[in-house]
């Protein structure tokens, strides 16, 4: 029996029925592999997911500097996502000077409030706000009792905007819809291409531009991967939303090219400015040596510039000669182990890429949120059906705005491209493992615990819910959210940040006293006496 | 840091900004966790489950297991039940506890779901529990939640025998296992057998021993909640968070309780100690007089770097009252005082001891914000700021020694194993407020009166 029967073999028939489709164990892999994913979690499992709240707020719209976000709702949930997640920010000339990142917003709604409705509270505090911080921009994000009471929040942000001549966005981003962050991901880049991209006229001052879109600069991986960007001469309009801005998002559609990190986030972004403003993505992932490079190279394939070509190719050399010995040395302490990642967005696919770079081979890995494409690639996206739970979050349809629509190639120069180069495409994580791995969509804490028994990997990447649970039964981990606090972890110079942490981690000397040495000595002495 | 907070202070009557507070349901769970064998359940949306399991880890670095009911819209239109009741069948088949702990979130109490009666209908396994509370998180704070659990738990379990089992309970009040412990030494050296409830050390400071178990055995075990209506005396420790359950065993099983603040410094160790001493008519044992003499020594000596310096203290309300209190014993006036919880008794009690202690011109506010208390900082400084980890925002900000105690403490290691409360906690708290204070005094000193003996 494989490790994937033998997991679910401990299930009830109901739950047994749900997750045999959540697991894979990858066998031929020239046959397709098909995984059921983004369906609903069984109440009760443990599973590792948040709300569409935590996607709206506390992923896509919490990390823009010069935005007021208001929690509406009950103080929780806008205390929870209050800088917990390291999406590093400094104030700058596009936030106006301005940085809300540090800053918790909430209408603390108490019982009347719910009784009677909060849209009064709601503009009293957006009148506060306005009064103690002038903002260019507020963003309402609505947790799960505004959906209920019926809180018009959109009509809260257009009455904001009328009154205060600034701009003025509401989410109804209730926790309860949808079946986790997901649903958040795509309310909150619907609001953000509806309302903001577009609405700017600051054109790039450089030849070659982008956007690098779903970098959420954890650890100050935006920055990482700005700093080997501008060495090549590219310029970042902006970043959505890691360390970003309304001044700066409003510009997006000037950009010449889209870089799309975490695929699952802001995929929706990346295809509609495709449609609307003609700008074409590209998947890249700076997570890794070899991956790094291959983005950059990609990137200038893209621009098709003998200059640009010739100026990444200088970069990644003199990169690759600054941390040479360091990943040579960590590799050399590192290879041959194996590890398992969980996570969010699209990082459980690359750091298998950067984890490979030191010898580590992943052998179990998972999303929390993922759909079928984060898996198998967007050639499923036609055949995914449709669930009530996915129909209740709304899809919009772009069109092609005439004014600032351009096309950066035509269709049949696209194709030729498209020869060396995958424009507008992902291939999803399966086609990066090898047979015998797991896959699991929408892990939960027993099948993490259960995996970690069966396939024995030396390291388990994972977010703080799992963490110590995964430590305690006697397996580094590390948290692939937060990066435990360290980072950056993204381009070259990160790279070697997480050769160090993770050789840190295996190697770190308390590991040699999880067991008492009276456990190992016979506890009385003498002598056999005749 | 925080550049957008002014000296400007402004009422503001509906904008919450940097809460010192948060929801009832994360409190509900922390008091779960304190109960053997249990799973705490949140009935709600899967995001407020995976938000209270977040910040538990991140303050007791531990792993804080808990389930969730997963509501979609479906379930928030047409109610929960099937949700609850799919849940309790998962978590007893995969993670085998003995009982379900179940709080209810903002989104079940807005649509009114009646958990007592979806428990009733339950069809549960031989000799499994279900308890639940409500904790609507648009009511008081995350205290409310912790207090509103303990009820639920005392609600559903607890029983009178007729026959006193000879046993005082214990109320600790929200506070760590390291406090716990201390209480409970103290119990011991006291020689007061007792039912402490509830109780997560053993469970949120579990060793490592290279085996992981959803649960621990640490925690009040149910024949110990069910035994509460047998005890003969109540000590309440924290009168804000342990008062109102204190009240429900008095008039439930007629058990006489007394309510005490958070034993935090030596005033409220001692009423601890000599409310134990009723209880057993012993002596106060040498252990134990030893330590507050040792206390007092440490007052003695340290108070020239201590004495008038200005203290800002927040969290929750009890703690924060312990802590004023000890300021006060070590000469510190405590100079802004805050709860985010909305509690009238907070002012009422802080202002009493300002009183007792004759302190004027200091500022005591319940239902605050750390807007409002970098704000005043802005305009009057402290020298001191005391409180959970989102002041060293503040503190980096104005440059203000800060020493972290209360919930949540998110960014040190090491604090939850260790007591704030008894002498030996408060020992503890006056070496960390010297250190910090003398620490700072070193940094600016010139280098002719950096002091060599202090």
């Amino acid at each position: 029996m494989n490790e994937k029967n033998k997991l679910i073999d401990k299930y009830s028939a109901k739950v047994y029925k749900n997750r045999k489709d959540h697991i894979l164990q990858l066998e031929d892999l020239d046959e397709a592999q098909s995984i059921a994913a983004n369906t609903r979690a069984i109440p009760g499992v443990m599973t590792a997911r948040g709300c569409c709240y935590a996607g709206a707020k506390g992923v896509v719209v919490g990390p823009l500097k010069d935005v007021c976000v208001i929690t509406h709702g009950p103080v929780g949930c806008g205390f929870y996502s209050w800088g917990t997640r390291r999406n590093k920010a400094r104030a700058d000339e596009d936030s106006g000077g301005k940085n809300f990142v540090p800053y918790c917003f909430s209408t603390d709604m108490q019982e009347p409030d719910i009784v009677f409705g909060g849209e009064k509270k709601l503009e009293k505090a957006i009148e506060e706000a306005v009064a103690l911080f002038s903002p260019a921009c507020i963003m309402i994000c609505s947790t799960c009792p505004i959906g209920l009471i019926g809180d018009d929040v959109q009509a809260v942000a257009r009455r904001t905007e009328e009154k205060y001549g600034i701009k003025a966005i509401g989410y109804s981003c209730e926790g309860y819809k949808g079946v986790s962050q997901s649903a958040g991901h795509h309310i909150a880049n619907n609001g953000l291409m509806r309302y903001v991209i577009g609405t700017g006229d600051k054109a790039p001052a450089k030849k070659f531009s982008v956007n690098v879109l779903g970098e959420y600069n954890i650890g100050g991986d935006g920055w990482e991967q700005e700093r080997i960007l501008k060495r090549c001469g590219i310029e970042v309009v902006s970043m959505f939303t890691g360390d970003g801005s309304y001044g700066a998002l409003k510009n997006a559609h000037l950009a010449g090219l889209n870089l799309v990190m975490c695929h699952r986030s802001i995929n929706y972004i990346a295809e509609m400015m495709k449609t609307k403003y003609g700008i074409d993505w590209l998947k890249v992932n700076f997570i890794g040596v070899g991956a790094t490079c291959k983005s950059l190279r990609d990137i200038a394939k893209y621009f098709n510039d003998a200059e640009l070509t010739r100026r990444v190719e200088e970069v990644i050399t003199d990169e690759l000669s600054l941390i040479y010995d360091d990943i040579e040395y960590y590799k050399s302490r590192l290879t041959g182990k194996t590890a398992g990642i969980f996570s969010g967005g699209s990082r459980s696919h690359h750091y298998q890429v950067l984890l490979r770079d030191f010898g580590i081979e992943t052998i179990i890995a998972g999303y929390e949120f993922a759909h079928r494409d984060d898996y198998e690639g967007r050639e499923i996206i036609p055949f995914i059906k449709e669930d009530a739970d996915n129909k209740n979050i709304e899809t919009i349809t772009v069109e092609r705005d005439l004014a600032l629509y351009r096309e950066r190639y035509s269709e049949a120069e696209l194709e030729a491209l498209g020869a060396e180069l995958d424009v507008d495409s992902y291939d999803g994580m399966i086609p990066e493992m090898n047979p015998g791995n797991i896959v699991v969509d929408d892990y939960n804490h027993f099948e993490t615990d259960e995996l970690i028994r069966t396939m024995k990997p030396d390291i388990f990447f994972s977010g703080i819910k799992d963490k110590y649970s995964i430590q305690k039964a006697g397996v580094t981990s590390r948290q692939m959210h937060s990066y435990d606090y360290s980072g950056p972890y993204a381009g070259f110079r990160g790279a070697v940040n997480f050769g160090r942490d993770v050789t840190m981690a295996l190697y770190t000397n308390a590991w040699s006293f999880v067991s008492p040495p009276w456990k190992n000595e016979p506890m009385l002495v003498g002598t056999i006496g005749g | 840091m925080l550049d957008l907070t002014t000296s400007n202070v402004m009422e503001r009557t509906a904008l919450r900004v940097n809460p010192c507070k948060t929801c009832q349901p994360v409190g509900a769970m922390y008091a779960a966790l304190g109960v053997a064998n249990c799973m705490p359940h949140s009935h709600g949306s899967q995001g407020c489950c995976s938000y209270h399991r977040t910040v538990l880890s991140r303050h007791f670095k531990e792993p804080a297991v808990a389930s969730s009911s997963s509501f979609t819209e479906g379930a928030s239109v047409f109610g929960g039940r099937s949700n609850i009741n799919t849940a309790v069948k998962n978590v007893f088949d995969m993670y085998d506890p003995d009982i379900i702990a179940v709080h209810t979130t903002c989104l079940s109490e807005t649509i009114g779901d009646d958990l007592t009666s979806y428990i009733m209908d339950m069809d549960l396994p031989e000799g499994k529990t279900v308890v639940h509370c409500n904790t609507p998180s648009y009511v008081g704070s995350h205290i409310n939640g912790f207090f509103n659990m303990m009820m639920g738990f005392m609600n559903y379990l607890t029983k009178k025998t007729g026959t006193p089992n000879g046993k005082a309970a214990i109320f600790p009040g929200w506070v760590n296992p390291g406090d716990i412990r201390e209480l409970k030494r103290i119990a011991t050296l006291m020689g007061v057998p007792y039912v402490m409830f509830p109780d997560q050390s053993g469970v949120l400071d579990a060793p490592m021993t290279g085996k992981y178990e959803y649960f621990t055995g640490g925690g009040t075990t149910l024949p110990e909640i069910a035994s509460l209506g047998d005890t003969e005396q109540l000590i309440a420790l924290g009168e804000i968070t342990s008062g109102e359950p204190a009240e429900l065993l008095q008039k439930k099983w007629k058990v006489p309780h007394t309510l005490l603040p958070m034993p935090v410094g030596i005033a409220y160790t001692d009423a601890y100690v000599m409310a134990l001493q009723k209880f057993s008519k012993k002596e106060v044992p040498e252990e134990l007089e030893e330590q507050r003499g040792q206390l007092v020594d440490l007052l003695l000596d340290s108070h020239p770097y201590t004495h008038g310096k200005k203290a800002a203290i927040f969290g929750d309300p009890d703690v924060v009252i312990g802590l004023t209190s000890l300021c006060l014993e070590l000469g510190i006036v405590p100079k802004y005082v805050i709860t985010g919880t909305p509690k009238d008794e907070f002012t009422r009690r802080v202002n009493a001891l300002l009183e007792k202690y004759n302190v004027e011109g200091c500022t005591v506010k319940a239902n605050a914000d750390l807007f409002e208390l970098h704000q005043w900082i802005k305009n009057e400084p402290v020298e001191l700021l005391i409180g959970s980890t989102y002041g060293k925002q503040i503190a980096k900000a104005e440059d203000i020694p800060f020493i972290r105690a209360g919930f949540p403490v998110l960014d040190r290691y090491a604090g939850p194993l260790m007591p704030v409360v008894g002498y030996a906690g408060a020992i503890r708290m006056v070496e960390k407020i010297c250190d910090a204070l003398m620490d700072r005094q070193d940094r600016d000193a010139a280098d002719e009166d950096l002091e060599i003996v202090m």
